[in-house]
């Protein structure tokens, strides 16, 4: 059925016909709104016999959904941000216990300094825990992303975060295509434990495991994961014939045929992206884009063929680890292993910053004529990172970085925090 | 579920002054009076082959606390446990002691584990399984306090025992919000003017836990084995988020010997420094008077922890401290009436006590 909703809303409508029985909900920006509309729909009845507990943390949500799914139930949850880094020794122990799990991650950059907008920092800070990523370009395909994350966790036994970008998702209203609880039901069979806690059949779970066999048991994942390489697309594909349009699967091209730069992201910047290229290429510029859907497990492979006619890659990517550069493009860069193809990281869109047409446009031209640094970051204020290094080396009590660029941007007369403290 | 009248109070139940021991006699009394662990038929939830240390108050508790449980609830348990001494001892890999479904999770979160699996049993019409969540004292006053009263606060169907032997035990004996003053640990250590825990904090989580309204708070030692399986008995009668606090000496981190657990733990009661008792919907309704006073002095003497206070003749270094000490017990005994074989009024645990465990 196709409804104007907020994106929010789609998700909480879509995860409440996948029959969850324990949700867990916590407050935090731009997240709050999908939990509690699926408060409203248990408070009522509809999803009956399911259980909506407030819980006292994060870390508690996550692990009262590890209870749950231990104890046999589909066990859901949503956080962001500073949430998902609270939870985080519960999310790996999660993936760890191989319990599936299903949350979403509403994209929202991790302080200090606090900021409730959208990037990806949130959703790198857990690449390492063992838990499939997803990433949903609109607002449709974040609602399709999650049933087909509970079919994908539950034949793994692998828990499965669904990431979209806050504010410019979540909190975006638009047309999607809702399906019906019958169609949902017919894709979703009801969830088998492979493991379960059961008095009737008790086993012991989560024993401590020493030197002799953790490497084994940490392999063992792996393999799931690689599995889930092969499942992704065939989820995915099932998806697509059910309900009549492409969502998920591993990655997804655009105009990369002859095109001699590609462009790499995730998220909802692909709309944008895309955009910018079709500009461009009435410009003469041979450009493309390739989006992941699945960024654990990384698509190696899928990716090496995608940008297997590709001169040069430019990843985009909203986040990055300081001190090195691109998260995305360190991984990019791997599976493009023994082929001479340069791989520039272009870091953009942090902490909500708009990423505009006009700035995609400028940064195509710039990869086109190869004057592209290896790592660059978009729209950077170098005016106002120079006076802030300046104020750093004129005293040793500059004081805090981010008020000080704060009042340095503000509206009054520019004045030295250091200075005027004295 | 067995039938809960058959429970006798505590007044009906035979005590052994010859022995000085509740524990000890299950062949002298009437069947329907022994403790679960007496019957061949108990569950043995924790059986043998675990690695805790001799003498090791924790290994008692739990073994008892688990099969009364098992027993309340015909054997339909599912067991939460947070990391610690008991988790580590229990499943050296590829082994486990467990005989009844169990769930490690981590450190912190076994209260909302618990309340985890608990929401899953409801959805899955499954009232006959019950829910016991355990942990240690740093588990369950420190890390996991958050969580913790969260699950009371919600008022889960949990039954959480913190074992509680006022250490971190299992990463070498460091403080924790449990530990008492004077106490020697790896992190107050017997050293400088001060040796030893101060006074003057700590965390009194059975006060903590009534001021929470949950419908069953209790205290238990491992001294006395039949009220430890009473209290769980009761425990399972009831619904909602339940609390039981058991002090449980631990040879390795008390610096004692491991023939001295149950003197250690019986001494706790006897000197007021741990007041036993039991309190429902937020009013105490069952204190167990000390019979036969004893002066801190006498607890403190079986303990390493405490050597500090004595010098090599056996003579208090400073008697002062001593006397600090004596006064927390002496006010416990005072506020939970213990020295009186009456149920005090609701104020006594209304009031703070400070250092009471
Ligand atoms: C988050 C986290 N912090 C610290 C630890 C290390 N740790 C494991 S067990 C433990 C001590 C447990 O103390 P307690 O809860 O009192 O139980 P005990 O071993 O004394 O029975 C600590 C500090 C951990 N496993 N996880
Ligand atoms: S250290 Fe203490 S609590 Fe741990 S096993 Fe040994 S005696 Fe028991
Ligand atoms: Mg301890």
């Amino acid at each position: 059925m196709l409804r104007q909703i907020e994106g929010s809303r789609a998700v909480a409508e879509t995860v409440g016909l996948c029959r969850p029985e324990v949700v867990c909900a916590y407050p935090i920006t731009p997240q709050t709104h999908i939990v509690e509309a699926i408060g409203v729909k248990i408070r009522r009845g509809e999803l009956a016999p399911c259980e909506f507990i407030n819980v006292d943390s994060e870390f508690a949500a996550m692990s009262v959904a590890i209870g749950a799914s231990a104890a046999g139930a589909r066990a859901y949850t949503a956080t962001a941000s500073q949430g998902l880094l609270f939870m985080m020794e519960a999310v790996y122990n999660a993936a760890g216990l191989g319990l599936p799990i299903v949350m979403t991650l509403a994209n929202r950059a991790v302080g200090a300094p606090i900021n409730i907008w959208n990037d990806h920092s949130d959703a790198m800070a857990a690449r390492d825990a063992g838990w499939i990523q997803l990433f949903a370009e609109t607002n449709q395909e974040a609602a399709d992303l999650h049933p087909q994350a509970f079919r994908l966790a539950e034949a793994l036994s692998l828990p499965v975060m669904v990431c979209m970008d806050g504010f410019i998702l979540t909190h975006a209203v638009e047309r999607v295509d809702l399906p019906t609880q019958a169609a949902i039901d017919a894709f979703l069979p009801p969830y088998v434990p492979r493991q379960v806690l059961d008095p009737d059949d008790p086993v012991s779970i989560g024993a401590m495991v020493g030197p002799e066999a953790f490497t084994e048991v940490r392999y063992l994942a792996h393999l799931r994961q690689v599995q889930a390489l092969e499942l992704i697309p065939e989820v995915a594909a099932a998806f697509a014939e059910q309900f009549g349009r492409p969502s998920g699967g591993l990655v997804r091209s655009y105009r990369t045929a002859d095109a001699e730069v590609v462009v790499v992201a995730m998220g909802s910047v692909l709309g944008t992206i895309k955009d910018a290229i079709d500009v461009a290429r009435q410009d003469g510029l041979r450009v493309g884009a390739m989006g992941l859907t699945t960024f654990r497990p990384f698509p190696a492979e899928a990716i090496r063929q995608a940008l297997a006619t590709a001169g040069r890659v430019v990843v985009l990517e909203r986040a990055f680890s300081m001190g090195l550069g691109g998260v995305l493009a360190t991984d990019v860069a791997l599976a493009l292993t023994g082929r001479d193809v340069p791989v520039a990281t272009v870091v953009a869109g942090l902490g909500g910053r708009a990423i505009t047409g006009g700035s995609l446009r400028g940064l195509l031209r710039s990869a086109a004529d190869g004057s592209l640094p290896a790592l660059s970051f978009l729209d950077l204020d170098r005016e106002v990172v120079q006076r802030e290094l300046d104020r750093m080396a004129g005293r040793r009590r500059s004081g805090p970085i981010a008020e000080n660029l704060l009042r340095d941007l503000g509206s009054g007369p520019r004045r030295d925090p250091a200075g005027a403290a004295r | 579920m067995s039938e809960p009248d058959r429970v006798p109070a505590r007044s009906e139940r035979l005590k052994f002054y010859q022995v000085g021991s509740f524990a000890a006699g299950n062949r002298l009394v009437d069947p329907a009076l022994r403790t679960v662990q007496s019957d061949e038929g108990r569950t043995n939830s924790i059986t043998s082959g675990h690695r805790a240390c001799q003498g090791c108050g924790e290994a008692l508790g739990a073994r008892y606390a688990l099969d009364a449980a098992m027993r309340a609830a015909d054997g339909r348990i599912v067991a939460v446990n947070a990391t610690g001494c008991l988790e580590v001892f229990s499943t050296p890999f590829p082994e486990t002691s467990w005989r009844v479904a169990w769930l490690h999770s981590l450190f912190g979160n076994a209260p909302a584990v618990a309340t985890g699996v608990a929401a899953a049993l409801r959805v899955r019409g499954r009232p006959d399984i019950r829910v016991v969540a355990q942990a240690g004292d740093g588990g369950t006053v420190d890390i996991g306090f958050g969580t913790l009263s969260g699950m009371f606060e919600r008022n889960d169907d949990v039954l959480f025992i913190c074992y509680d032997n006022e250490a971190y035990m299992n990463t070498g004996v460091q403080r924790s919000g449990a530990t008492p003053p004077l106490a020697r640990t790896a992190t107050t250590e017997a050293a400088g003017p001060e040796p030893g825990n101060r006074f003057g904090q700590g965390k009194n989580l059975p006060l903590l836990a009534i001021a929470h309204g949950i419908p069953y708070v209790a205290t238990a030692t491992v001294a006395d084995l039949h009220d430890l399986e009473a209290k769980v008995r009761r425990a399972m009668v009831l619904h909602g988020a339940r609390y039981l606090h058991v002090l449980v000496p631990c040879p390795l981190g008390w610096g004692s010997e491991p023939r001295d657990t149950i003197r250690i733990a019986r001494l706790a009661g006897e000197t007021g420094l741990f007041p036993v008792f039991a309190a429902e919907d937020g009013v105490v309704t069952e204190v167990t008077p000390i019979r036969q006073r004893q002066p801190v002095e006498a607890y403190l003497r079986l303990q390493g922890r405490y050597r500090h206070l004595f010098d090599a003749q056996g003579r208090a270094r400073r008697p002062e401290l001593i006397a600090r000490l004596q006064a927390i017990a002496d006010r416990n005994i005072a506020r939970f009436g213990l020295d009186r074989a009456r149920v005090p009024t609701e104020t006594a645990a209304t009031v703070p006590a400070r250092g009471a465990s």
